[in-house]
C-alpha cells in the first residue's frame, strides 16, 4: 500500500538524519575532519528522500485521500520539510566540525554536549511520537524547546563573553556559535514534527495557539 | 471527543444562515415491509446550504432523500414513522398532499430524464403548466430565469424549441435541474445528480450547486466523496439505515469522529 510507503520512506530518512546529527556532533568533539566530510556528503541523500516523498504524497493527492488518511499524507510532506532542514543544519555542523578541527581547541567550557543531548533526544521522540503515533509523547515534547532555546542564549553569552577577552579566538567561537544555533534549529523542528503529530492524530492544529502541550480538545 | 462526538451525532451543524433549519428531520424511520430502510434518523438540514448525504449502496440515503418530498411514497410498500417540517410546516400532516410538498420540495435524479416528446422550453415550463399558469409572459420570463439559474440560458437560448433530447447528457441534466427550478421550490433534492456525467459536465453541475444555494438549500446524495467535499457545506454519513454522522463536511473528511466514518471515507469499507 502506498501509504505504508510513505511512511517507510518517511522513517528511513529520518533516520539518516538522526545518524547525520550524531555524526556531526561526533565529528565536532573528535576532531574527525573525515567524518565532518561525509556527513556533509550524505546530506544529498537526505535532500534526495525529500524530493522522493514530495513525489509520493503528490501522486497520492491525486486519489484524494480523506480522513486519517488525508492527514497522514499532508502530515509526511510537511515532516519530510523539516527532517530535511534537519540535515540540513547536520551539515552546518559539519562544516564547522571540519574548519574547528584544523585549529587549535578552543579553552573554553560550553554546555554544548547537554544542549546537543537535548536536540537530540527531542528530535528522537518526535520521530518515535509519528512511528508509534503517540500525540501525548508529542505534546510532551514541544515545551523542551524553551530549554534548548535558554541554553543557546546562554551558550551564545559565554561565546560573546570569550570573544571580548580572547580576540584571537573569534573565528572559532563564531563556529561554536552556529553550531550552538544548528541545535537550537534542530530541536525547533523536532517541535514542528511534535506537532505535526498530534495534528496527524487528532486532527488539532496546535500551532501558534499556546496550548501546545495541554492535551485534549481547545 | 465525546462531546464533539455527541454534537455531530444527532444535533444540527451550526447554519450559516443561523436561521430555522429548512427541513428539521425526528426519528425518522422508513420500511418497506418488513424492511427498515431508515431507522430512527434525526437532523436538521440548514437552510441555503448544501447538505450531502453519503453511505454505501444500500445505506438508505436515497430512501431518505426521498422521505423529504414524500417520493417515498409512490411505493406502495414503504410506510414512515417520525417527523419532517419543512420551514416549520409537517410535511407528512394528513391537510397537507403530497404534490403541494413536492413543489416546495422539488428533485433532481440520477439519470437525466427530460420528457422525450417536449422540446427545450416545453420540459422548463411542464410544472407551471401543469399547475395552471398560462400567461405567456410569465411562462417566458420564468423559462429564462431557469435555465439561467440552471446555467443553460447561453447554451440553449436559440433553440428553445429544439427536443429536450437533442442536448448532451450533462445538458439535459442542468435542464431538468431547471424544469425542477422553474416551479420555485425552496429546497432542491438531488440523487447522484452527476454520476453519469462526464468530469467536465460533473464540474459544471458542481458549480451550479454553489452558486444555487445562495438562494436554495440542497440535498445531495453522493457517492463520490470528493464531490461531497468540494460541493457541501455539511455531510451526513449513513450506514445500514442508521445516521452514523452529521457535521461540516471539513470535519467529517479530516477528523471524523466516528470510526464507521472514518473506514468509509479511507476506503476500509463500502
Amino acid at each position: 500500500m502506498e501509504l505504508d510507503v510513505l511512511k517507510q520512506k518517511l522513517l528511513t530518512m529520518a533516520s539518516h538524519a538522526e545518524t547525520a546529527v550524531n555524526q556531526a556532533l561526533q565529528a565536532l568533539t573528535q576532531r574527525d575532519r573525515d567524518l565532518a566530510l561525509r556527513v556533509k556528503d550524505n546530506d544529498r541523500v537526505i535532500d534526495q528522500f525529500e524530493v522522493e516523498i514530495d513525489e509520493l504524497v503528490i501522486q497520492l493527492l491525486t486519489k484524494a485521500p480523506l480522513a486519517s488518511n488525508l492527514r497522514l499524507v499532508t502530515t509526511a510532506m510537511k515532516i519530510s520539510q523539516n527532517i530535511e532542514r534537519i540535515g540540513d543544519e547536520a551539515s552546518k555542523i559539519a562544516k564547522r566540525a571540519r574548519d574547528l578541527s584544523q585549529e587549535p581547541p578552543v579553552k573554553i567550557v560550553l554546555d554544548l554536549p547537554r544542549m546537543a543531548g537535548m536536540a537530540l533526544d527531542m528530535l528522537k521522540t518526535a520521530l518515535d511520537a509519528f512511528v508509534n503515533q503517540d500525540p501525548s509523547a508529542a505534546r510532551a515534547l514541544i515545551p523542551r524547546d524553551k530549554e534548548v532555546d535558554a541554553l543557546n542564549k546562554q551558550i551564545h553569552a559565554a561565546l560573546v563573553q570569550h570573544m571580548v577577552e580572547n580576540p584571537d579566538t573569534i573565528g572559532r567561537c563564531l563556529h561554536l556559535m552556529v553550531v550552538s544555533k544548528s541545535l537550537e534549529r534542530i530541536a525547533d523542528h523536532a517541535t514542528n514534527v511534535a506537532e505535526d503529530v498530534v495534528y496527524l492524530c487528532e486532527a488539532q492544529d496546535i500551532r501558534h495557539t499556546g496550548v501546545k502541550s495541554q492535551g485534549g480538545a481547545v | 471527543m465525546p462531546e464533539s462526538a455527541n454534537q455531530t451525532l444527532n444535533t444540527a451543524p451550526e447554519s450559516k444562515s443561523a436561521g430555522a433549519p429548512a427541513l428539521s428531520v425526528r426519528n425518522l424511520s422508513v420500511l418497506f415491509g418488513k424492511n427498515t430502510a431508515v431507522k430512527n434518523v434525526s437532523l436538521d438540514i440548514a437552510a441555503r446550504a448544501v447538505t450531502a448525504i453519503i453511505g454505501p449502496s444500500g445505506c438508505g440515503k436515497s430512501t431518505f432523500l426521498r422521505a423529504l418530498n414524500r417520493m417515498h411514497e409512490l411505493n406502495p410498500e414503504a410506510r414512515m414513522e417520525g417527523e419532517i417540517h419543512l420551514f416549520g410546516d409537517d410535511i407528512y400532516s394528513r391537510n397537507v398532499e403530497s404534490v403541494t410538498v413536492r413543489r416546495r420540495v422539488g428533485m433532481v435524479f440520477q439519470k437525466s430524464n427530460p420528457f422525450p416528446t417536449m422540446s427545450i422550453v416545453e420540459n422548463v415550463t411542464v410544472g407551471l403548466r401543469l399547475n395552471g399558469v398560462r400567461n405567456r409572459k410569465i411562462l417566458a420570463e420564468r423559462t429564462e430565469q431557469s435555465l439561467r439559474m440552471a446555467a443553460l440560458w447561453d447554451e440553449v437560448k436559440d433553440r428553445l424549441h429544439a427536443p429536450a433530447v437533442s442536448l448532451s447528457g450533462g445538458q439535459q441534466q442542468r435542464l431538468c435541474i431547471a424544469r425542477a427550478l422553474a416551479v420555485q421550490p425552496e429546497v432542491l433534492l438531488m440523487d447522484e445528480p452527476a454520476s453519469a456525467l462526464d468530469p467536465l459536465a460533473t464540474a459544471k453541475i458542481e458549480d451550479l450547486i454553489l452558486e444555487l444555494k445562495k438562494d436554495y438549500t440542497i440535498v445531495i446524495v453522493t457517492h463520490n466523496m470528493q464531490q461531497a467535499a468540494r460541493a457541501s457545506d455539511f455531510t451526513a454519513f449513513f450506514y445500514l439505515g442508521e445516521l452514523v454522522e452529521f457535521g461540516p463536511t471539513k470535519k467529517i473528511f479530516t477528523s471524523p469522529a466516528q470510526k464507521r466514518t472514518e473506514d468509509y471515507v479511507t476506503g476500509r469499507f463500502g
